[in-house]
């Protein structure tokens, strides 16, 4: 969905537009936070975000971003110092450094503690209430209201149909 | 543009951070060209004439090192997904990579060259032109060992893979580059070997960055 890997079959259309015929106009418009923290241990915490800011258009607000994931204290450390919660939280401030309607989020909530975790909903509600789209799969209940909940497991022979024998069973949160 | 310098400059900056990678190239270039005079003996003529030879081939297994981790790190933390779905033209992320690659190795194999070149009772004649003619071929070895690194990504045994790739396509950097410091040696004009070079740089510019970019995107997806 991030257009990194090409549909099997089919296409995704951002917009009216398939993003196959423009994808940075897509690219420009969506956060992707994957299994992988894309953290450099070497770069400390801001440097690691204002790395990822300077990718993108738009207004950057590093500081806000770092205040905003409780990591503001730690800005001037190595990121290779963080502990894995900490990491993660430096991924997930990412995207709210730089806008972008969409947020593809990929178990967003792995290492956080209960605490990240309740920061990162009212991240999700403040983006939602701005009129953004968030897109998350999730093994644990985000708990968010009125969120379309798309159970993969229900879906799983057409799944098993498209990947031959590989089972998924994780359900899925598309929250509009 | 932001994004390209921001790349080029944290490339840099990492390298700078773990300062040891870095120099590991050097130190294995200075070494490796020093163990010549112990193998092939002492003689300050045999020294001087096989010199520019010597330095090429060094320099380039020196340079092989160091593609490993170009692309590898960014690939195994997942930055590379990043880096594809940022909103700029992949090519010009590619050529951000190789730009700072050339910056932390090839700029300080430049460097290193003269003084191994004085070691190997190099010509004071040859000086000019060997870094005229390095300059141009590290910056093609970085061109291409990128290429190569981007499409041995994700492979196992990449290192081997990379070398078997990478090895055969430098073989015209070798040759001009060591006749261009062979030429001005006995007194003729190298400026055709530099221009050779100079236009296999401008083609390699052109073929690379984007071949990265369709590599780097075949290894994301």
């Amino acid at each position: 969905m991030a257009g990194i890997a090409r549909p099997a079959a089919g296409n995704i259309s951002w917009q009216g537009t398939p993003i196959s015929e423009d994808p940075e106009m897509f690219f420009a418009r969506m956060h992707y936070v994957g299994h992988r923290d894309a953290v450099k241990p070497a770069l400390t915490v801001r440097e690691n975000l204002s790395f990822h800011a300077a990718l993108r258009p738009g207004p950057t607000d590093i500081d806000a971003a770092l205040d905003r994931v409780d990591l503001a204290a730690l800005a001037d450390l190595p990121a290779r110092m963080l502990s894995a919660g900490q990491t993660r939280r430096l991924t997930l401030a990412r995207i709210l450094a730089t806008p972008a309607p969409l947020w593809l989020l990929d178990e967003p909530t792995i290492a956080l503690d209960y605490r990240a975790v309740d920061r990162l909903r009212g991240a999700i509600d403040d983006h939602r209430a701005g009129g953004g789209i968030i897109v998350a799969s999730t093994n644990v209940p985000l708990g968010i209201d009125d969120a379309t909940t798309i159970d993969l497991a229900a879906h799983a022979p057409e799944i098993d149909a498209l990947w031959g024998d590989e089972s998924t069973g994780e359900p899925a949160e598309d929250v509009r | 543009m932001s994004g390209f310098f921001a790349l080029v400059g944290r490339d840099i900056r990492i390298a700078l951070r773990q300062f040891s990678d870095t120099m590991m190239v050097i130190v294995f270039f200075v070494i490796a060209a020093a163990l010549f005079p112990f193998g092939v003996g002492p003689e300050p003529n045999l020294l001087a004439r096989m010199a520019p030879g010597i330095l090429w081939v060094t320099a380039l297994l020196a340079a092989m090192l160091s593609f490993d981790r170009l692309f590898q790190n960014d690939y195994d933390d997942g930055t590379l997904e990043l880096l594809v779905i940022a909103p700029q033209p992949l090519w010009m992320t590619a050529l951000a990579k190789i730009i700072a690659h050339w910056l932390t190795t090839g700029l300080p194999l430049l460097v290193a060259s003269p003084v191994i070149g004085i070691m190997l009772n190099l010509e004071p004649r040859g000086f000019g032109v060997l870094i005229a003619a390095m300059a141009l071929g590290t910056a093609i070895i970085s061109l291409v060992g990128a290429l190569g690194a981007a499409l041995s990504l994700g492979s196992r045994r990449s290192g081997v893979l990379l070398s078997l790739l990478v090895l055969p396509l430098v073989i015209p950097v070798l040759i001009f580059g060591a006749g261009a410091v062979d030429a001005a040696i006995g007194g003729f004009p190298a400026t055709q070997q530099l221009l050779v070079l100079g236009g296999l740089l401008l083609g390699c510019i052109v073929v690379c960055p984007w071949g990265c970019a369709v590599a780097l995107r075949l290894a994301a997806d």
